[in-house]
Formats: C-alpha cells, structure tokens, sequence
C-alpha cells in the first residue's frame, strides 16, 4: 500500500487548483469590454504573431501602429480616438474564427482589419458576416472579389493575385521568355498564382512548361529542382514562411551560372536581406513589389512620410536595425486599409455601432484613393461591387544587390470583368 | 440493471445541469468559447477513450476529427443534404475510417503503434490537400447560406444563433456523456482498462484483446468524428488544418491536463487549456511558452491531470 503524507499533497494539489482558478476567473483575465460605445473607435487587429506568418504580423503590427499615431494626433475619426486591440491569430485558421467571436462579443470593436494569409481569411470571413463585424482583409486572395465572401469583407488597399498576375505577364512574356515553370506552394495561395499565371500567359501566346507545387511544411528544395525542365525560359517562383531563403539558396545552387530569366514574387523574399552573398546570383532577375522596398530615384513624399513614421530607412530596414528587413511589399495595406476605413466613416459620419450599415455603405460608395500619405503606394481604384481595390503593380531588378523598380503597370492593366456585386446582398 | 458508480453519475448529471446555467450568468463572449470547449471536449472524450482508458496512445486523431468535418460538411456543400443528416454522414465517415484504420493500426504496438496512427493521419493530412479541387484544400469551403440552418420537429434551428448553438452543443455533449458512461462504468469499460493495465492477463482470462483494442478504437474514432462533423456545421467552415498534426496534439493535451481514464476530465482539461490560451494570449506574446511551463508543470507534480490526482488521492470513484 501506498504510503504518502496526505495533508501536505492535499495542499499542494488544493493550492494548485486555487492557483488555476485565481488565473481563469481574475478581473484582469476574464475580460470586458473596457469602455462605453460612442467615447472611441476600436479596432480588432488579428495579426500573425506566430505560425508561418509571424514576419509579416511583427511589421504589420508595427505599421498599424504608426498609421494609428498619425490617425490619433489629426484628432482621431469624427473626434474620437481609436484604440487597436492586438491578438495572435497563430496564422491558424481555428484561431482566426475565435478571435473574430472575440472581438465581437468581448472587446466590442467596431471593426477588424489585418488578416494576410488567405487561409485564416476564408475561414474568418464568413463568421464576421453572421456576426455582422466589418471585415477588412490585408490579404492579396481573390476570393473576396469572386463572390466567395459577404457584404462585410473588403479590401481597399492591396491588389488581389488575378489582379497582380494578370497585368504581369504581358511584360513577363514579352521581355524575359514565353516558356515558364511556376513554382509554387502547394496550398490556396499558390494556387490562385498557378491558375492566374497559366491563364494569363496563355493569352500572351506562352505556355506553362511545369508547374511545381512544393508543400508548405517542407524545408529542403533540392529533390524538386530537377523536375526543372531544360526548355525553360523563365522561372516564375513565389513561396512563403520560414524556409524561403533555403528554398532560394538551394534554387541558385541548382541553377548555378547557365540559368534561365527569374521572376519572383517579393514574397519569396519578404523580411530577408537580399544583398547577402548566398543570394547574389539574383543580381539581374525580376521581382514583383507591392510597394518597392528600397527608396527609388523618383521616390515620392509620399514614401518618405511613410517610412519616416513606420521607422523604415530607403533600404527597406528597420532604422533601429539594418538587418531588419520589413515586410515592405505588402504591409502598406495595413496603413492604406485604417486610412480607408477612416474616411469611410467619415463619411457616414460614424459614432458607433448604430451607423454600422451606413459606414459599410459609404465604403462602398468610394470609387477610389488618390496617392497621398495615407495612399502612399500610389492611386487605386476602388470596386464597391466585389469590395476590392486595383493598384498600380511594380517589377523590380535586382541591380547592384538592389531593387530597381523597372516597369510600374497602369490600373487599367490590373483590371478584370467584376465577378461578383456584394451590393446585392442583404446585410 | 444495476447501477453502477453512482456518484459519478450524480456528478455528470450536475455538471450538465450546471453547463446549462451558464449560459444565462456568462458574458456572451463566454458562451461562445463555451460552446466551442463542449465540441472540442467531445473530441477529448473521444481521445480519452483509447488513450485514457484502453492504454493506447495515438498520435493521428485529427484524421478522425477530420473524417466527420469532412464527410458531414462535404456532403451538406456538394449535395445539399440537410444538416441532421450530413450530422449522421458525418458519424457515419469516421466510424468507417476509424474501423479501416484500426484494423490496419492495431497490429502495431507502443511506439510503432504512435507513429503508424501518426503516418495514416498524415496520409489524410495530404490527401486533404491533394484533392484540393474538392477539399479546397488549406483554404477550405464555406458552407453555403442554405446549411446555416435546418428544420426539427417543426422548428427552424438557426445555426448562426448563439443560443441554438450553445444548446445543440451541449446536447451532443450529453448524449457522449452518457453514452461513454455507459461504456466505461459497465462491462466493456472493465475491459478496455484491463487492456490497459495487463494485456497479457486479459487473453489469459479467454478475451480476444484484438477485439476489445478495436472496439475502443472505432468508438474512440467515431466520437472524435462527432465532434468534427459538428465543428464543421455548427461554424460553417471546413478546412485542411483540422486534419493537422497540432489537432491531434491539441486532444492530447486536453486529455493530459484533465486527467487521462476519467469521464469528466477531458472537459476540464479542455477548459483550462483553451481559456487559458485565450486569456494569456492577449496579454503576452509569449503565450505559447506560459503553456509550455504549466504542461511541464501538470506532468512533474500531476502526471494523472487534474482529475486524476484527485481520483487517486481522494475520490477513487472518479474515473
């Protein structure tokens, strides 16, 4: 038998359970919303803390940030100070739904802004229309603009792939080759690229020689590099999450001097520092940028006043530290969407809850942002029928360890026959 | 019929009873994590039945979890049926893999037996993937407007309300509840813990153990797939994640924290853990490590959960 000192394991296991219960059921945990409607504006920011997204969260988060400073010190929205209230979503889709429940039910935001990866989006944005919560994605799907969300999702900054893809490959076809091998990860996101790009560069007279989707867990590349095909002309590659910079090493290590044109979606390099020695054999590829991560020549005041507030230097870098690469290509749209979402609600002249419907309905009503510091990525066109916004696009080369924008598309180019018309669609 | 273990079952019954209250004291907020820790507390009974009681522990119940997401929201999605019954296509799907699986898995043991149940979920995992044009794969499928809700006995069941939903979940936590009651705390129950505790006696005494292992396998399967199916209809969203290796993971740690071999353990361990994620996670980004520290701490000082050191110090009953 057993023996063992019964009041001091009792104690013990009591002071356990009182320990959890004091942490579960403490004022500071169980939370509330901590303040009346109508005193601010709050905003719920799911951003990607951790999980395959963490880089891009950690500078969209910062971003937010500033764009909130500059918001708050003109005087805030319709005089209100807006407050953002900061979760981890993981980049999981699970997470992404609970927190949206989160932000409807306990913090009471008036609206959320911020998801990036497709995933977690799609999930969360069908609970947001039941729960009537304003949606504002970061992302750069094409779901949204084919119908496949709900009259409270919009995208008033950042292209979506069609949109990017498409006004792409005129130029990819006619100055770097007609032969392209995709490469791809093997999920939504890569997808939407495979399906656009195949389209697309058919309509310019090429073809897609191969198409290479490689898992997103994986984190070695050299088994998928000779399935390669020798007739290639260009490499068309755009990958995310941790293991991109082996992917891109390993990608020059196959290719070695005698390679084909390379053309990258940032993406593939977002947050890494492309003028270390490992990647110099993409001195004279191609990238797409959202927004052009280094200072150009004809950088506009625009850009200054914006990396001057984010705390980003003309390299891309963080100020406080060089070898900080930001998210640069995509994380304006975090700063444009709080733009956007302000003056809609200006618009409507928003208080609170109660003007939900007009605030949505004066989103809708705006046909586009002339480039400005809250536009500092340049004009857009804004669709209130599929809730998605057209930008110019830029194609960047690397010259001299640094990217060089060499073509920006019009909007025009980037514009495609609407899919979809959420104004028919009841809130 | 005798009854037997009594206290228990009072116990289950005053937890049913208090879980029904608390949707009328709980800020909304609450009641909605409430909800979804009675659907993943179903997918922790379900783990537990194999892990807890029976002594085997496998690392691939999210293909299970996933077999009922799919098999219940893919049917509603592609062929319209109504929701009660892509609910039972749902059931239906995970015992049928959970059958196929454990006929093949069972025929390992300890660790090959993990990493066998860990490849076949890995398998499913991929395939997820593979069939994207099905699936959709990572990014997954919305449910259309139309499986949003259903009508029952005359009354139209709206799963967007907060309310139906609650109260569905905690129905089918219930009927799981009593249904794993009975099992554990009657004859077939002695069983899977005989299994447990000494395989070689149990053949000794004249039982087939590759049947008794096989059935707690299927019903553990099959009840992860409920709580699958009815994760997929009650939020209206499928998708590949579900089928990952973190969720089954995730049953795991419910079922350590709780208490491993106790009914009403899953519930608690999947309480403490999702509350406590939730919580922690909007005050510190280091989240991830607080947990980390409070499962090393659980398994140094109560390698049992919670419910299983009280059990094996004070309440011998609650098992």
């Amino acid at each position: 038998m057993r023996v063992m000192n019964k009041g001091q394991n009792r104690r013990s296991v009591l002071a356990g359970l009182a320990g959890t219960g004091l942490l579960m059921a403490s004022p500071g945990i169980i939370g509330r919303a901590r303040a009346q409607s109508g005193d601010a504006i709050r905003l719920g920011a799911p951003f990607h803390r951790t999980g395959i997204g963490a880089s891009y969260g950690r500078w969209y988060e910062r971003t937010a940030n500033a764009a909130l400073e500059v918001i708050n010190a003109g005087g805030g929205i319709n005089g209100m100070p807006v407050e953002m209230i900061v979760e981890d979503d993981g980049t999981d889709p699970k997470r992404g739904v609970e927190l949206i429940e989160k932000f409807s039910a306990e913090h009471k935001v008036d609206a959320v802004f911020g998801h990036l990866f497709s995933h977690v989006a799609a999930a969360t944005a069908p609970r947001a229309g039941e729960l009537k919560m304003p949606y504002f994605l970061c992302s750069e799907a094409h779901t949204l603009a084919a119908g496949g969300f709900n009259r409270y999702c919009f995208q008033p900054s950042i292209s979506d792939v069609k949109s990017q893809v498409s006004s792409m490959a005129p130029w990819i076809s006619e100055n770097l080759g007609k032969k392209i091998t995709l490469i791809y990860p093997d999920y939504a996101f890569g997808y939407d690229h495979r399906d656009n790009m195949t389209a697309a560069i058919k309509a310019q007279g090429g073809e897609v020689v191969a198409d290479i989707a490689i898992p997103p867990t994986e984190t070695t590349f050299t088994r998928y590099m000779p399935r390669i095909p020798f007739n290639t002309e260009v490499i068309y590659h755009v990958m995310v999450g941790p293991a991109v910079m082996t992917f891109v090493k390993e990608l020059g290590e196959h290719l070695g001097s005698n390679r084909p044109e390379i053309f990258g979606f940032i993406d593939s390099l977002e947050a890494v520092d492309i003028g270390i020695p490992q990647l110099e054999y993409l001195e004279g590829t191609h990238f797409w940028e959202g927004h052009a991560r280094y200072a150009q020549a004809d950088q506009t005041e625009f850009d200054k006043f914006y990396r001057e507030k984010v705390g980003v230097d003309e390299n891309g870098a963080s100020v406080d530290d060089a070898r900080d690469i930001s998210t640069y290509a995509h994380m304006f749209s975090v700063w444009e969407t709080l733009f956007a979402m302000k003056q809609a609600m200006e618009m409507a002249d928003y208080k609170g809850p109660d003007q939900k419907v007009a605030f949505l309905e004066a989103m809708e009503a705006i046909e586009g942002f002339e480039a400005s510091n809250e536009f500092p990525q340049g004009e857009k066109l804004f669709n209130g029928k599929t809730h998605q916004s057209f930008a110019h696009q830029n194609i960047s080369k690397v010259t001299d360890g640094k990217l060089e924008v060499v073509y920006r598309t019009s909007i025009e180019e980037t514009l495609y026959e609407d899919e979809t018309d959420y104004t028919q669609m009841s809130f | 019929m005798t009854l037997h273990n009594g206290k228990l079952l009072a116990l289950c019954v005053v937890t049913v009873i208090v879980l029904f209250g608390l949707q009328f004291v709980l800020p909304p907020y609450l009641t909605l994590a409430l909800t979804r820790i009675l659907i993943l507390s179903v997918f922790a009974m379900g783990y537990n039945m194999l892990m807890g009681y029976t002594g085997l522990l496998s690392l691939g119940h999210a293909m299970f979890f996933a077999a009922g997401l799919y098999a219940a929201g893919l049917s509603t999605y592609y062929w319209g049926v109504t929701l009660p019954v892509a609910f039972v296509l749902g059931i239906v799907g995970a015992f049928a893999v959970s059958l196929v699986i454990g006929l093949l898995a069972l025929r390992t043991q300890a660790v090959s037996f993990m990493i066998v149940t860990l490849m076949f979920a890995q398998a499913g995992y991929l395939m997820t993937l593979q069939f994207t044009n099905i699936t959709g794969g990572d990014q997954g499928l919305t449910l259309p407007t139309d499986a949003r809700s259903f009508g029952l006995f005359g009354m139209v069941v709206d799963m967007t309300s907060d309310t139906a939903r609650f109260n569905l979940a905690l129905l089918i936590f219930t009927v799981v509840l009593a249904v794993l009651f009975a099992i554990t705390q009657g004859p077939l129950g002695r069983l899977f813990v005989a299994v447990r505790e000494n395989e070689p006696r149990t053949q000794m005494l004249g039982f087939d153990t590759y049947a008794i292992k096989l059935t707690a396998f299927t019903v553990s399967g099959t009840i992860s797939g409920t709580a699958g199916a009815l994760y997929g209809l009650m939020f209206g969203y499928i998708g590949s994640s579900f089928a990952g290796f973190q969720n089954s993971i995730e049953a795991l740690l419910y079922t350590l924290i709780g208490g491993p071999g106790t009914l009403l353990g899953p519930l608690l361990g999947t309480a403490v853990m999702t509350m406590l994620i939730d919580r922690l996670s909007g005050i510190t980004t280091a989240y991830l490590i607080v947990i980390g520290v409070l499962l090393i701490v659980v398994n140094l000082w109560f390698p049992k959960g919670i419910l299983g050191t009280i059990r094996d110090r004070w309440l011998g009953w609650l098992k």
